[in-house]
């Protein structure tokens, strides 16, 4: 090679940015095994999210209120349209449905311990209920899902509302399963299914199909529990002011709203990453429903996917939740993908905080498991101290926020106290981008 | 005999009235008149009365019965004894969608037809239908007994698990995983014995059985569509 050569500028390696390195993995992971890759642990692409909504805090015209002193409630009351007995929350931050199967009955144990001591509830799944999970949790909500595995009217009677399931955020419009390995002695008698077999959860109700049958399907579980606990309909957010007006329409008491990021539901990543909308996109055309109905407050929204912090619960309830819910965070606060299981991890051909294959019962933190010897490494009391503490940080998290903004409760933050750092956010919020008083769509603007 | 007459009584009332029933009542027997294809009949029993309603019923007429004996003279709509626990609901004429779905156990008879997806997701209910039976029937069935004494539809007993099914007439097509198996000798005294609970004259000899292949029971990419 002469000289000259060397002086001649080449062309730097250039990764593509649609066949990525990722991409390009996943292609030869489909050529060489030939079926897709299932997971849990919901959208992991970025998504507008709330991290992309600023509070914009008291200024001349709004006084806020005395961190920690002046007085902040935080509690909200579900299911008041119909029920005779609301469940009373302390906290607008409730644990959703994830089932025993799925979870390690420990791990059922301790979201019931840590729920109960913060005040709130916590949600059976796909299953049926435990009696540790019903003893160790103040307010349970029951969930009525199509595949009807361990449903009896006994434990309807036993739950303190119930939740409809039609689709999950994680995967609208699919159904489930769990595998094979995950099917213990208890876990198959409880499905009425022999030990060991892949258990399909339907994907849609086995006794009702649209808004008309519904209704009826409600008025029969009203009956049959004497009109006593609310009723909830759980919709994975796809086109989220019809399902939400249809839900009312229905006759639903509380309206769970699922984002794209809920992540505790195991389908295949193509699912995940490719169908429903973001958590963000749900919320406003959700409400726009409730007051188009006259029923925003009356009908309760609870929103999930993608709750991490103080700060997300306080922007949700902004734009008109009146409460969340979270799966991946509570399990986070147990200790999922928590770096002491690296070298396990490792193992796995994962690494901690990537972890997301909880379908397959090997999980090193004992939670997604029905191995005995791993359901062993996670102490339900623990656990549940766990939960409480993290619970009570976003609780005060959110707090500190609305007093910020001036806010004697909660639910008294609005989208007049918020701000966008995109344009796709400001959007789908509906909020101004931040510095302006303009948003995409916004009534007047001409665009 | 006590009679309830749903022209001048709510839903609500009667459903209370009879949940509110505890076996060693004196009072078990009950008659419901009017239905006028009412929603949610008789849903939620749990004890050992016998209730007999006078006419047609709408949806999910004895949804998660136990105990009780609900006798339907007439048609039920969609979703009869869904989620039935225990006891037994017996249907004088037809049944629509999903009858007994999901059921966990206890009797279901319909003497007319059944349609479409008829013991879905069955449980371990016992269902007998004395006449025909819609397509898609025993879809994804669990556990129990299926038996249809005239002819079966499309698609029967796909993505069956444990249920047994029995049927004496033709079946139009069997669905996914579903097969035709030996009649043995414990089946002929089980079906025996659901025939005579169900008050039917047949002979067992005359059904074939049909059950799951067992080869959807662990995920295989090649069994997809």
């Amino acid at each position: 090679m002469s000289d000259q050569d060397h002086k001649i500028p080449r062309t730097v390696p250039i990764q593509s940015a649609t066949f990525s390195n990722p991409i390009n993995a996943e292609i030869r992971r489909a050529a060489a095994t030939g079926i897709y890759d299932i997971r849990g642990g919901g959208a992991k692409r970025r998504v507008p999210h709330f991290d992309d909504l600023l509070f914009l805090g008291a200024s001349v015209s709004r006084y806020p209120l005395e961190g920690y002193r002046e007085r902040c409630d935080t509690s909200v009351t579900l299911g008041t349209r119909f029920a005779k007995n609301p469940i009373k929350l302390d906290i607008p931050i409730t644990i959703a449905g994830m089932s025993f199967g799925a979870l390690s009955a420990q791990a059922k144990e301790a979201l019931g311990r840590g729920a109960s001591a913060a005040g709130t509830s916590t949600t059976t799944g796909d299953g049926g209920m435990t009696p540790e999970e019903r003893g160790h949790s103040s307010k349970l909500v029951y969930q009525y899902l199509p595949s009807r595995y361990g449903m009896n009217p006994d434990d309807l009677r036993k739950a303190d509302a119930i939740e409809i399931v039609v689709g999950q955020g994680a995967k609208p419009g699919g159904g489930g399963m769990l595998l094979g390995q995950k099917i213990s002695d208890r876990v198959a008698e409880m499905r009425t299914l022999p030990k060991g077999i892949d258990q399909r959860s339907a994907c849609r109700h086995p006794d009702w199909t649209g808004p008309d049958d519904l209704e009826i399907k409600i008025l029969e579980l009203r009956e049959i529990t004497g009109w006593r606990v609310p009723i909830y309909v759980k919709v994975g957010g796809t086109r989220p002011y019809f399902d939400t007006a249809l839900a009312v329409k229905a006759g639903a008491d509380v309206v769970v709203l699922d984002g794209m990021q809920g992540g505790t539901a195991a389908t295949q990543d193509v699912f995940i990453e490719h169908v429903g909308l973001p958590t963000l996109a749900c919320i406003r055309p959700a409400v726009r429903a409730l007051q188009d109905l006259g029923l925003h407050r009356e009908v309760q929204l609870v929103v999930s996917g993608g709750i991490r912090t103080g700060a997300d619960v306080a922007k949700a309830l902004a734009l008109g939740a009146d409460a969340v819910a979270i799966g991946t965070a509570a399990l986070v606060a147990l200790g999922d993908n928590d770096p002491k299981w690296e070298d396990e991890y490792q193992k796995l051909g994962t690494t901690t905080g990537a972890y997301d294959d909880w379908h397959e019962g090997l999980d090193p933190a004992g939670i997604t498991t029905q191995d005995p010897e791993l359901a062993k490494r996670l102490d339900p009391v623990e656990g549940g101290r766990r939960l409480r503490n993290y619970l009570k940080v976003m609780t005060l998290e959110a707090q500190t926020i609305a007093r910020a903004c001036g806010h004697n409760h909660l639910h008294n933050l609005e989208p007049e106290d918020l701000c966008a750092l995109t344009m796709e956010a400001a959007a789908m919020a509906q909020v101004p981008l931040a510095g302006t008083d303009w948003y995409p769509g916004k009534p007047g603007s001409g665009y | 005999m006590s009679q309830i007459d749903l022209a001048n009584t709510s839903l609500r009332e009667l459903n209370a009235t009879l949940q509110a029933q505890k076996g060693g009542d004196n009072q078990t027997a009950w008659e419901i008149l009017n239905p006028r294809g009412s929603h949610a009949l008789a849903v939620g029993l749990d004890a050992p009365i016998e209730v007999t309603v006078k006419g047609h019923t709408g949806y999910y007429c004895a949804g998660m019965n136990q105990q009780a004996t609900v006798h339907v003279e007439g048609s039920v709509g969609p979703g009869v004894a869904e989620n039935m626990m225990s006891g037994s609901v017996i249907v004088e004429g037809d049944a629509s969608q999903y009858a007994g779905a999901t059921g966990h156990g206890g009797l279901l008879v319909i003497k007319g037809n059944a349609s479409s997806r008829c013991g879905i997701s069955m449980k371990g209910i016992d269902i007998v239908v004395q006449g025909n039976i819609g397509h898609m029937s025993a879809f994804m069935a669990q556990a129990g007994n299926l038996v249809v004494c005239g002819d079966a539809g499309d698609a029967l007993g796909d993505s069956l698990y444990e249920a047994r099914l029995f049927v004496r007439g033709s079946v139009k097509s069997l669905g996914a995983d579903c097969i035709e198996k030996e009649m043995r000798p414990e089946h002929l005294d089980l079906l025996s014995d659901l025939l005579t609970r169900a008050g039917v004259d047949a002979k067992p000899e005359d059904f074939r059985r049909y059950g799951s292949a067992r080869k959807l029971y662990n995920f295989d990419i090649d069994n997809a569509y």
